[in-house]
């Protein structure tokens, strides 16, 4: 057992968790656990909220640990629907609610800029924003389907899990970007109290993006390299 | 344009007038002060905050550290040596620029000038932003969606430069993205929104 598995159990408090790791909050929702625990535990949490205890944990481990790698146990355990409903869940939390309130602070800022200026940045975030759409409904659409299908054994048309590995495009880039920009180069006259309120707006949503990434990096693409080999050994 | 404050640092009082005399006869530069010794010349450096300093080698010393040193001290002055004997070039590659005794008024006059304007270009670059000339080409390139070929082709480098300079542009800017450099751009007044976006 590594020490960061020791840190977090299922019989740590869920309050306790939360308040050393803040940055788990953005996380809960998408579990569909609400705040308000008191001192229950984790386990005791999870089970009220009908949510995997041990999937729970992996999760909370690879956000509070960026070097935390699953063993073959933690994937081996890991159960197909949650993993997914869990992704699906994050990717809606992203685009329909994340990004829309980044978007309605940037809106603002683009009014008060000169035209030309606000014009740009505008289709920079819209640019942006559709990537990400594209980027989920890739996942949702085609890898997704894939990856039921390895599950019920009813795998049909041809798909690897390594051609998502190398179609995986980086989102954080251009929140990257945009943040130069905002701290950087617009001029300073142009609502900067917005301008701070929405940078650290756009660090967390890229903090969490990191997370989701390795959550897909670290659990989804292992995950389904174990369902392939399973697939290839019964055929 | 404004007028460049010099200090002149020479001990044979004979010498520093002459210079004195040389620069008072252009209004673009003005001797704030003549120092003769080493001692005085910290407090004259701090009063005045000069723009320039001419001064004698010889009156720091031989030492290439406690040139070093020196300029350290005095990072906004640029230094001029005045050359009255002979100076090692390891001493001299220190100054900005190097007077000797036989040059005449003109010559002198056009050194000191050159380096004000070659600061001068330099301070105002890294104003606006800390790009090179041929950076800022690729960049008005890039946002315009040119290919690394087209570029390479415009510009006539090899498409190998192109990448180098848009290497650097990304790590001055800190911007990755073709789009984010084209806000970029935009926002430095460096391309027109018509030359963008069709």
């Amino acid at each position: 057992m590594n020490d960061t598995k020791t840190q977090i159990s299922e019989n740590t408090k869920m309050a306790e968790l939360i308040l050393s790791n803040p940055n788990l909050m953005l996380t809960l929702s998408r579990f569909g656990i609400e705040l308000g625990f008191g001192d229950s535990l984790v386990k005791d949490v999870c089970k009220k909220a009908d949510v995997n205890t041990a999937f729970f944990l992996l999760i909370c481990n690879l956000y509070t640990d960026q070097n935390f790698i699953p063993s073959t146990d933690d994937i081996n355990s890991v159960n197909i629907n949650t993993l997914l409903s869990y992704l699906s869940q994050s990717h809606k939390y992203y685009v329909e609610e994340r990004i829309p309130h980044i978007e309605n602070h940037l809106n603002r800022i683009v009014e008060a800029c000169p035209k030309k200026f606000g014009v740009t940045i505008e289709r920079f975030f819209k640019e942006y924003k559709q990537e990400v759409i594209n980027h989920f409904s890739y996942e949702e659409d085609t890898v997704f389907p894939y990856i039921n299908a390895l599950g019920d054994k009813s795998l049909k048309k041809s798909f690897s899990i390594d051609e998502f590995k190398c179609n995986h495009s980086n989102i954080e880039d251009k929140l990257n970007d945009l943040m130069n920009i905002l701290i950087k180069y617009l001029p300073a006259e142009i609502f900067p109290k917005e301008r701070i309120e929405i940078s650290l707006d756009i660090v967390d949503l890229s903090s969490d993006l990191k997370c989701h990434t390795l959550v897909e990096e670290r659990v989804l693409v292992p995950f389904v390299e174990l369902l392939e080999k399973q697939c290839h050994e019964n055929m | 344009m404004k007028t460049c404050k010099i200090i002149i640092a020479e001990p044979s009082p004979i010498i520093a007038a002459g210079i004195e005399a040389f620069l008072e006869s252009t209004n673009r530069l003005q001797v704030v002060s003549m120092v003769d010794n080493f001692d005085s010349l910290h407090e004259r450096m701090i009063v005045h905050k000069p723009d320039i300093i001419i001064i004698n080698p010889l009156m720091i010393g031989f030492a290439s550290n406690s040139i070093k040193q020196f300029m350290q001290n005095y990072q906004s002055t640029m230094a001029i040596a005045l050359v009255t004997t002979y100076f090692d070039r390891g001493i001299l590659k220190h100054f900005k620029e190097v007077i000797e005794l036989g040059e005449n008024k003109q010559k002198i006059i056009n050194k000191i000038f050159g380096l004000l304007d070659n600061n001068d270009e330099s301070s105002s670059q890294s104003e606006n932003f800390d790009l090179s000339n041929r950076e800022t080409d690729v960049l008005v390139c890039v946002a315009k969606g040119m290919t690394n070929k087209d570029i390479s082709d415009m510009l006539n480098i090899s498409v190998h430069t192109v990448i180098t300079h848009r290497k650097n542009i990304v790590k001055k800017t800190g911007i990755k993205s073709v789009s984010g450099l084209t806000v970029y751009a935009l926002l430095n007044n460096l391309v027109e929104e018509s030359e963008i976006y069709e």
